[in-house]
């Protein structure tokens, strides 16, 4: 077991737009195979962050404008429930996007018909992360909880969500650290069983400390 | 002046740190920053608070103005007015006196930052100083449907520097250089945002013949047709018919703007007869804003054409159930039916407005919901925080960025 002391990052994101833009259902669809990754991360973690404590809207911006826009309630539906946590990759994750939206289109061939109107396009956006040493560190249990209560949720969304999609890790950050330094296999196992995207942030660090504070017990 | 640790009672001590550590990391980057005024207006407001804020935090960063006649204003002015899509006539003259001022700043203004951040069009031709430094231009403007003639003169320009930033999604268009998104905010210690004593809140209410015993309906904007003032008396016309109500309609002065003088006149005019109809122009008076809107019941914005729409970000911030137009930058900040209600139409905004003073509980979560959503997305810090990022971004061209 190596003991090393698990280094807190934190992640910021700018928005930088594209220029791409899609005004019909298959036009997204096209869209979607073509953006950049980091615009699939965009639109399908975004809500993640812009809303913290209430999660108001489908979780992915591709559900919210097919839905408030197109008035695809069916599609949007579909697109809001696809299981994110699943999915290894953000090719992947697109894969099964861009499938779900041309599946609906084939069955419902009105659907391919709709436009939005100007200035209510969907805008590919992409998300450019800067990533940082938020000087915080862990040794123990003790002080990984104390890192936990403390750190923005940027750090703890980094950890959990962009190191695992977007860096190719195969389990968040917490678990791997948890497993490997400390030997706490049934802790690191219960974190990587959680479905991060069914939690809001805030939501998502007291599950966190409640778990970490269980196995202090 | 509010120093950054005022900010962290807000959003919390962790995200002042956040905002040191990427200040650290352009310590060794100077910083220009220039625009067209140092007081009045939108831009010199929001510079007036980052810029010392930046150098609390000991980032290198100077604030420049450019120099113009009345004649370049003007024609900055119609430009202004242009790219925001009015139909305004603009002439040979009107470029040539855009360049000759340009040429006289290009020639004479100390350019000395390794970035160099200008803001809007008025100095947009200082590009031609370029010289081995980054070059930032920031769009203030709602250019979704500009002018071409005048858009494509300013392009010509900003298809020189690295970046861009704009506002909305819808505001941006295809350019060659990179395009960053980036909301605008507003300062929560500010006349305008801070918590204010009750007392001042009554004052107001006294001062402007307002009755506590009926609800609030208020519209803080200037006297604009695009605003839709008339609109919004059809709308309390409708709502009044069923809830003995009041109506706020304050806004900006407007006596050296004729359009306005116009539409401030009709607006009287349809307000004549009911004396539950406040009609007040209230100029650069900042803590009456804050007060008419603390004790507002709802707040409304029904604007048929609007940039960010920052009097409904002060509206929400302030937990007000807010009423207003999907129009601009407004859906980005009101989720319909989470943290207020979007309409489309008079009798939609009449019907929103009688639910929400029907329906106090709702009202309340409503604005619980948008104070979240601005305090995660729309204050100054978060604007503070985008733009180190723009700066740092200058220097590399991937999308993921380990700065460790």
């Amino acid at each position: 077991m190596k003991e090393e002391p698990f280094r807190f990052y934190s992640r910021l994101n700018l928005s930088e737009l594209t220029g791409i833009r899609a005004a019909t259902l298959l036009q997204l669809a096209k869209c979607i195979k073509q953006a950049p990754d980091s615009c699939i991360y965009h639109h399908t973690h975004r809500y993640l962050q812009i809303h913290q404590h209430i999660c108001p809207e489908p979780p992915n911006d591709f559900a919210y404008w097919v839905s408030t826009i197109m008035k695809e309630e069916e599609l949007a539906e579909k697109l809001t429930s696809i299981d994110v946590i699943r999915f290894p990759s953000i090719s992947e994750l697109r894969k099964t996007v861009a499938q779900v939206i041309t599946d609906y289109v084939s069955g419902n061939p009105k659907a391919k018909f709709k436009f939005a109107k100007q200035n209510q396009e969907f805008h590919f956006i992409k998300s450019v992360s800067f990533i940082f040493f938020a000087k915080q560190e862990a040794y123990d249990l003790k002080s990984f909880l104390g890192a936990l209560q403390k750190v923005t949720i940027s750090s703890i969304y980094f950890h959990m969500f962009e190191s695992k999609i977007r860096l190719g890790k195969e389990s968040n950050d917490f678990s791997f650290w948890l497993a490997e330094s400390l030997g706490e296999d049934e802790l690191a196992h219960r974190i990587s069983s959680l479905d991060p995207y069914a939690f809001t942030m805030e939501g998502l660090r007291f599950k966190l400390i409640a778990l970490v504070k269980n196995s202090l017990k | 002046m509010n120093k950054l640790q005022d900010y962290s009672d807000i959003v919390g001590a962790y995200t002042i740190d956040e905002l040191k550590i990427l200040a650290e990391m352009l310590q060794r980057r100077p910083i220009q920053t220039i625009n067209s005024t140092a007081v009045g207006g939108g831009v010199a407001e929001i510079l007036n608070r980052m810029v010392p804020l930046l150098k609390e935090m000991g980032v290198n960063i100077r604030w420049d103005v450019i120099k113009g006649g009345m004649d370049f204003f003007d024609v900055t002015e119609k430009f202004h007015n242009a790219l925001h899509g009015e139909r305004v006539e603009v002439t040979g003259r009107d470029y040539e006196v855009f360049l000759e001022t340009s040429k006289r700043n290009i020639e004479e203004m100390e350019i000395s930052g390794d970035i160099v951040f200008i803001h809007d069009p008025q100095p947009v031709a200082l590009i031609k100083r370029r010289s081995g430094n980054k070059w930032i231009w920031r769009c203030h403007i709602d250019v979704s449907l500009p002018h071409e003639g005048v858009w494509n003169f300013v392009k010509g320009f900003v298809k020189d520097y690295d970046a861009s930033v704009f506002s909305a999604p819808d505001f941006s268009h295809p350019l060659t250089i990179r395009q960053f998104l980036i909301a605008p905010s507003i300062d929560p210690l500010s006349d305008k945002n801070k918590d204010i004593p009750q007392e001042t809140i009554d004052q107001t209410l006294i001062k402007y013949n307002l009755n506590t015993d009926k609800p609030i309906i208020t519209q803080i904007s200037r006297f604009d047709r695009l605003k839709d003032p008339l609109g919004v008396i059809e709308a309390y016309k409708l709502v009044k018919k069923y809830i003995d109500c009041q109506l706020v309609l304050a806004g900006g002065t407007a006596i050296d703007d004729p359009e306005g003088m116009k539409v401030y006149e009709e607006v009287q005019n349809r307000a004549s007869g009911d004396s539950d109809i406040h009609v007040i122009i209230m100029p650069h008076n900042d803590i009456e804003v804050n007060a008419l809107q603390r004790a507002s019941n709802v707040i409304v914005q029904k604007s048929l054409k609007e940039g960010f729409g920052l009097t409904v970000t002060e509206a929400l911030w302030k937990e007000k159930p807010v009423v207003a137009s999907a129009v601009g930058g407004i859906p980005l900040q009101v989720k319909h039916k989470f943290s207020g209600l979007l309409c489309y139409s008079v009798e939609g905004a009449a019907f929103n407005i009688k639910q929400l003073l029907n329906n106090k509980e709702y009202a309340s979560q409503l604005g619980k919901n948008g104070k979240e959503h601005v305090k995660n997305n729309y204050l100054l810090t978060r604007h503070l925080k985008d733009y180190m990022l723009v700066f740092l971004s200058l220097y590399y061209n991937k999308d993921i960025i380990n700065l460790d």
